[in-house]
C-alpha cells in the first residue's frame, strides 16, 4: 500500500514506509539503542516479515552533545580537550585532525620528530581500535572467546599509550604545534613485546574465527557491497577496499610519515561481511608492521613542539581548510572555517560512520535475516558518536 | 585543478576561486546553477566522491553558505563548492539523486539550520533532536546558555561536610560528635 504523505510525494519517494503494517504480516522491532551489535548507542527500527528484515531505519541522537556548536564558542586551545571525545574508541584521529587543521590555518610547521610521534600514535590507535572491533565482531557472531582475548590485548596497547601520553583513552597528546612528550626509556622493547603478544593471539584468532565453519556460513554472502555502490553511498575505508576499490588516504594523499613507510593497501573481492573482516584482519597485521618500522626508524632526538602564539589570546587568520586521515573506518575529516577572531566560525567533523550506518545500513539490512543484523553492523564498523557530533 | 576552474568559471560564472593549498580549492557558484555544476563535476570531471555537505551561518551577511566538499580520485584533489542561500527563506535544490547519503546530510541541515531541500527523503523527520520546538540550534542566534538555563535551571550545589566532624557525628551520634 503506497500512502501519500503530507508533502504529496508517494511513500517510496519520500522515504516513508510503503508497507501495510496493519496487514498482520509484519512486526516492527527496535534493535538498540543499547548497543545494537556492540557498536555504540544508536537504534535500528526494523520491520520484519518472518525473520527477514524488509525495512530498516537508523535512528541516532542518543549521544548528541552538540560538539560542533560548543566548539564555536570556545577558544582554539579549549577545543583541543573536546575533540577527542567525538569518537570514543579512536580519539587520536580527532586530536591529530584538529591540530593539523589549526596548524594549516595558522601556518605552523611541525618538527620532524613530532611528525613521527604522531604517526606512531595514530597506528597504535588503529591497532587498539581494530582489536576492539575484533572483539565486537566475534561476539556478534556468537564467538564469545574472541572479545575476552581481543579486549585484553587492547589493554596492552593502552598500557603503551599510558606510558607515552599519560592517559589510556583520551590522550590529549597531539596538540597544535606538535606533541606533548617524546618516548620514554625502554619503550621500544616494551612495544616490541606487546606486538609479539598480539601477533600470537592473532594466530589463534585466525584459526578460530576465519577458519570457523559457523562464522564462514554466517558471514559469507552477508551485506554485499558492489563496487558501483562505493561512490554512490560515499563508502570509504575497509568497506570499500573489500569491494576491490584500493583507496587508502595513507597511500593516495600521504600525510605525516606515511610517505616514508613501506606497506601495501589490503583489498578483497567478495565484499561481504567475511571479506571485510578479512581485510581488517590484514590491516591489523599491517598496523603492527608499521609500528615496528617506526620504532626502528623514528628520530629519538630533537624538538617535538613548534612554537605557537599565546594560546589564551590566539587569533587565527580568516580562511577554511579540510584535512583528512585514514582511520580504521576510512576517511575521517575536519573542516574548519575561521574569521580572524579567537573563535571558530564553523567546524564540521566528517566521520565515515555517517554514511555507513545510515544510508548504507538502511540499504543492506533489507533482505537480511534479523539474527545477522548485529553481524552486519559490526562488519560495517560504525561508531555512532561521530555521526551525531 | 586550476585549468578546470578556469574553464568552468566562464560557463557557470564562478566567483571567489581560491587555491587553499595543493589539492584543496574552493569556489562560489550561484544557487540556480549549483546543482548543474555539481552534476557536471561528478559526471564529467571525476569528482565522484561527496566527502560531506554542511552549512556555515554568516548571520551578519544574512546568508547560509553551503559547502559541498567533492573529491576526485583521478587526481586526488578536493574541491569545496560554496553556495549562498538567504537566511530568510533558506532553500536549496536537493542532490539526493546524485549521492545516496546526501539525503542524510540534507535532513540534518534542515534540523540544525532550518534549510529546506524540496523533495529530499525524510527531511522532516527528526535526526538527532527529538521533539525540538526552538529555532534550529546551529543558527548563530540560538543562545545555548539561555536555553540551558531556561530548560534545565541551575542545579543546587551539593552539601559538603567537614570530614573529621562528619565521621565523628556518624560514629558517635549520642556524644554529639564530641569524642
Amino acid at each position: 500500500m503506497t500512502e501519500a504523505t503530507a508533502t504529496g510525494a508517494p511513500g517510496s519517494l519520500s522515504g516513508d514506509s510503503t508497507l501495510d503494517l496493519s496487514s498482520g504480516k509484519y512486526i516492527k522491532v527496535w534493535q538498540g539503542p543499547q548497543h545494537p551489535g556492540i557498536t555504540g548507542n544508536m537504534s535500528l527500527e526494523l520491520v520484519v516479515c518472518g525473520d527477514e528484515v524488509v525495512e530498516c531505519k537508523t535512528h541516532v541522537g542518543y549521544l548528541h552533545r552538540g560538539f560542533e556548536k560548543l566548539m564555536e564558542r570556545r577558544t582554539f586551545i579549549q577545543n583541543f580537550t573536546m575533540v577527542c571525545r567525538i569518537a570514543v574508541p579512536e580519539p587520536t584521529f580527532n586530536e591529530y585532525l584538529y591540530a593539523a587543521a589549526v596548524e594549516d590555518l595558522a601556518g605552523i610547521q611541525v618538527p620532524e620528530r613530532a611528525v613521527w610521534l604522531r604517526t606512531l600514535n595514530l597506528e597504535m590507535m588503529r591497532l587498539a581500535s581494530f582489536l576492539m572491533w575484533l572483539g565486537g565482531s566475534g561476539a556478534s557472531f556468537g564467538l564469545y572467546t574472541i572479545p575476552q582475548w581481543a579486549v585484553a590485548h587492547r589493554d596492552f596497547v593502552l598500557d603503551l599509550f599510558e606510558e607515552v601520553t599519560g592517559s589510556r583513552i583520551y590522550h590529549m597528546y597531539i596538540v597544535p604545534g606538535g606533541v606533548r612528550a617524546g618516548l620514554p626509556d625502554g619503550f621500544k622493547e616494551r612495544a616490541t613485546d606487546v606486538m609479539i603478544r598480539i601477533e600470537k593471539m592473532l594466530g589463534e584468532v585466525e584459526r578460530i574465527v576465519f577458519h570457523n565453519a559457523v562464522f564462514k556460513k554466517r558471514a559469507k554472502g552477508l551485506g554485499i557491497i558492489t563496487p558501483e555502490m562505493v561512490d554512490h553511498y560515499g563508502i570509504v575505508g575497509p568497506n570499500a577496499r573489500a569491494a576491490g576499490v584500493a583507496r587508502d588516504l595513507r597511500k593516495d594523499e600521504p600525510y605525516l610519515a606515511y610517505g616514508d613507510l613501506d606497506f601495501e593497501v589490503a583489498t578483497g573481492t567478495a565484499s561481504d561481511a567475511y571479506e571485510r573482516a578479512w581485510v581488517r584482519f590484514q590491516e591489523i597485521h599491517q598496523s603492527i608492521a608499521l609500528i615496528r618500522q617506526m620504532i626502528e626508524r623514528m628520530p629519538m632526538d630533537g624538538p617535538f613542539q613548534a612554537p605557537v602564539p599565546n594560546v589564551l589570546h590566539w587569533k587565527i587568520p580568516a580562511g577554511e581548510t579540510y584535512v583528512k586521515a585514514e582511520c580504521t573506518r576510512g576517511e575521517y575529516g575536519y573542516y574548519l572555517v575561521t574569521d580572524g577572531s579567537e573563535y571558530l566560525r564553523r567546524i564540521h567533523v566528517r566521520g565515515p560512520s555517517y554514511t555507513h550506518a545510515v544510508a548504507l545500513m538502511e540499504k543492506l539490512a533489507v533482505g537480511t535475516n534479523i539474527a545477522d543484523i548485529s553481524g552486519l553492523m559490526v562488519s560495517l564498523h560504525t561508531y555512532p558518536p561521530e555521526i551525531e557530533r | 585543478m586550476n585549468a578546470l576552474l578556469k574553464r568552468l568559471k566562464k560557463e557557470f560564472k564562478l566567483t571567489e576561486i581560491v587555491e587553499r593549498r595543493s589539492g584543496l580549492a574552493s569556489c562560489k557558484v550561484r544557487r540556480d546553477v549549483a546543482e548543474t555544476l555539481i552534476r557536471e563535476l561528478r559526471d564529467r570531471e571525476g569528482y565522484s566522491h561527496l566527502a560531506f555537505l554542511t552549512a556555515i551561518d554568516y548571520i551578519e551577511k544574512g546568508v547560509f553558505t553551503l559547502t559541498y566538499m567533492l573529491h576526485s580520485h583521478r587526481d586526488q584533489t578536493n574541491l569545496a563548492v560554496h553556495v549562498d542561500v538567504p537566511r530568510e527563506a533558506p532553500e536549496m535544490t536537493s542532490i539526493h539523486t546524485l549521492w545516496a547519503q546526501a539525503g542524510t546530510y540534507q535532513r540534518e541541515l534542515h534540523e540544525m539550520f532550518g534549510i529546506e531541500f524540496p523533495g529530499s527523503p525524510r527531511q522532516y523527520e527528526d535526526f538527532c533532536l527529538e521533539g525540538w520546538d526552538q529555532i534550529p540550534p546551529m543558527r548563530k542566534e540560538f543562545d545555548i546558555v539561555a536555553y540551558s538555563e531556561a530548560t534545565f535551571g541551575s542545579r543546587e550545589g551539593r552539601a559538603s561536610e567537614e570530614p573529621r566532624e562528619h565521621m565523628k557525628e556518624s560514629i558517635y551520634p549520642t556524644r554529639g560528635g564530641d569524642s
